[in-house]
């Protein structure tokens, strides 16, 4: 059972119908039983980083999230969701994250050009990182995705999967063993994007 | 490199889309459910859907309708028409909408913008603007472009940027409906103010005109139109290809 994690962040109705769209059976709970159960999660997530990471740590689900991930169960996190993925973020002050993948979530202000809009928001083309991923055995380079962000994963490049150029080349997709993020939303990415959850939930 | 979007418009009443949609092939052509998703298959990047209905049994069926779209609908949908309150954000978002849109609800109350802003976040609200010349300049009118405000467009949007809208949807009255081209002199005035997407609407008539409107005015961001694409006279995926073929940043599916 794939469970997606609620914790006060973000709408998933959109999110949870992609998923019965690719005929997956998916629940949203913020229950820590409910979520131990899942053979794999889903970390969305959508606002500021601090408040976000206040939830998830108050109501005790990063844990419960951080020793599943450290037991092998899939876990994919989506935008905010994965930058939660990431030892800290840089948005408004200093805030931890899950720890999960090495690096840290910084503003996308720093890198791109002066007169490039921020948020980087729309569509944009995905170069892959070879080998190809899992998540992206369905995709091809040059594939686009919905993207709406104005911070994105640093010094990360270990884990890096997949970048976008928006004036620099950006952190699009993370991986690290069986814990993944997606900086866009597959849920609002067209065919690709549901192809995307596909090959996760197909994953071992 | 980030793409140009091309949006179309249903404008749906008593649950149905309004505006003669003439479609050769489509089964059911008023239902915002099938049209979205023809307009999806075909490529469109983002749809809109504005509540037209005046009732409060028309606003619940719309509502439903949302959610029917949302469930067969993967790409970003944004919702305008009856905004006036942080409760009609709540309503649409919680019925898979993404962004919202605001019009004459922000005339009304300015304040609008900046806590949903606050609330949802600047990518979240889209403020929508009709406007027209009058006396050389451009002022901004409300109630479906009948009543003229009397606010200046430019300062109007200036405004509404600085309160948190994170897009901005220009339709030019001047041009609407005339099929001659977008207005890009007033589009050119807004791009030069704000530093946030802006979304050109009012005066497609043909594939020429999306060209030259992207070509004209790189930072313009999208194209949005309605009856061209319900009649068939611009085919999206056909539209996409040309624009892609004359340079411009294209998502072609």
């Amino acid at each position: 059972m794939v469970v997606i994690v609620d914790y006060g962040v973000g709408n998933l109705y959109s999110l949870k119908s992609s998923f019965k769209a690719i005929g997956v059976d998916v629940i949203t709970s913020g229950d820590s039983e409910v979520i131990k159960k899942a053979d794999k999660i889903i970390l969305p997530g959508v606002g500021a980083f601090e408040d976000a990471s206040k939830k998830l740590f108050e109501s005790g689900l990063a844990d419960v999230v951080i020793s599943m991930a450290n037991n092998g169960v899939p876990l994919l996190g989506i935008c905010l969701g994965m930058q939660m993925l990431f030892d800290r973020s840089l948005e408004y002050g200093v805030h931890k994250g899950l720890g999960l993948i090495k690096g840290e979530i910084r503003p996308i202000s720093e890198v791109i050009p002066k007169g490039l809009k921020i948020p980087h928001i729309g569509w944009n083309a995905l170069t892959l990182k070879k080998p190809k991923s899992e998540i992206f055995k369905y995709l091809n380079d040059g594939d686009c995705v919905y993207f709406v962000h104005s911070f994105y994963g640093a010094n990360c490049s270990d884990s890096v999967i997949a970048t976008t150029e928006y004036g620099e080349n950006l952190t699009a997709a993370v991986q690290k063993g069986n814990v993944y993020g997606c900086q866009f939303h597959p849920e609002k990415s067209g065919n690709v994007g549901l192809s995307i959850l596909k090959a996760f939930c197909e994953l071992e | 490199m980030i793409t140009k979007r091309i949006i179309p418009c249903l404008d749906v009443k008593d649950g149905r889309v309004v505006k003669g949609v003439n479609f050769q092939g489509l089964l059911d052509v008023s239902s915002p459910v099938s049209l979205g998703k023809f307009y999806s298959d075909n490529g469109a990047d983002e749809l809109v859907f504005y509540d037209i209905t005046a009732s409060s049994d028309g606003r619940a069926l719309f509502t439903d309708i949302l959610k029917e779209v949302a469930k067969t609908i993967f790409i970003p949908l944004t919702v305008g028409g009856g905004i006036n309150t942080l409760d009609d954000f709540d309503r649409v978002l919680k019925c898979g909408a993404d962004k919202v849109s605001v019009n004459s609800g922000a005339i009304k109350n300015p304040d609008l913008i900046y806590h949903a802003a606050k609330l949802y976040g600047d990518q979240c609200v889209v403020l929508s603007v009709d406007a027209k010349r009058v006396d050389g300049k451009f002022r901004v009118f409300a109630k479906g472009g009948r009543v003229d405000t009397g606010l200046d467009a430019i300062e109007w949007i200036k405004r509404g940027v600085d309160n948190g809208a994170g897009e901005i949807v220009l339709n030019s009255i001047d041009t609407d409906g005339v099929k001659n081209g977008f207005d890009l002199e007033m589009l050119d005035a807004v791009c030069k103010v704000v530093n946030v997407p802006v979304i050109a609407s009012g005066g497609a008539g043909s594939i020429e005109h999306f060209i030259t409107l992207f070509k004209t005015l790189p930072k313009v961001d999208a194209g949005l139109a309605a009856s061209i694409f319900h009649f068939g006279e611009v085919k999206i995926k056909d539209l996409k290809e040309e624009l892609y073929k004359n340079g411009i940043p294209m998502r072609l599916v």
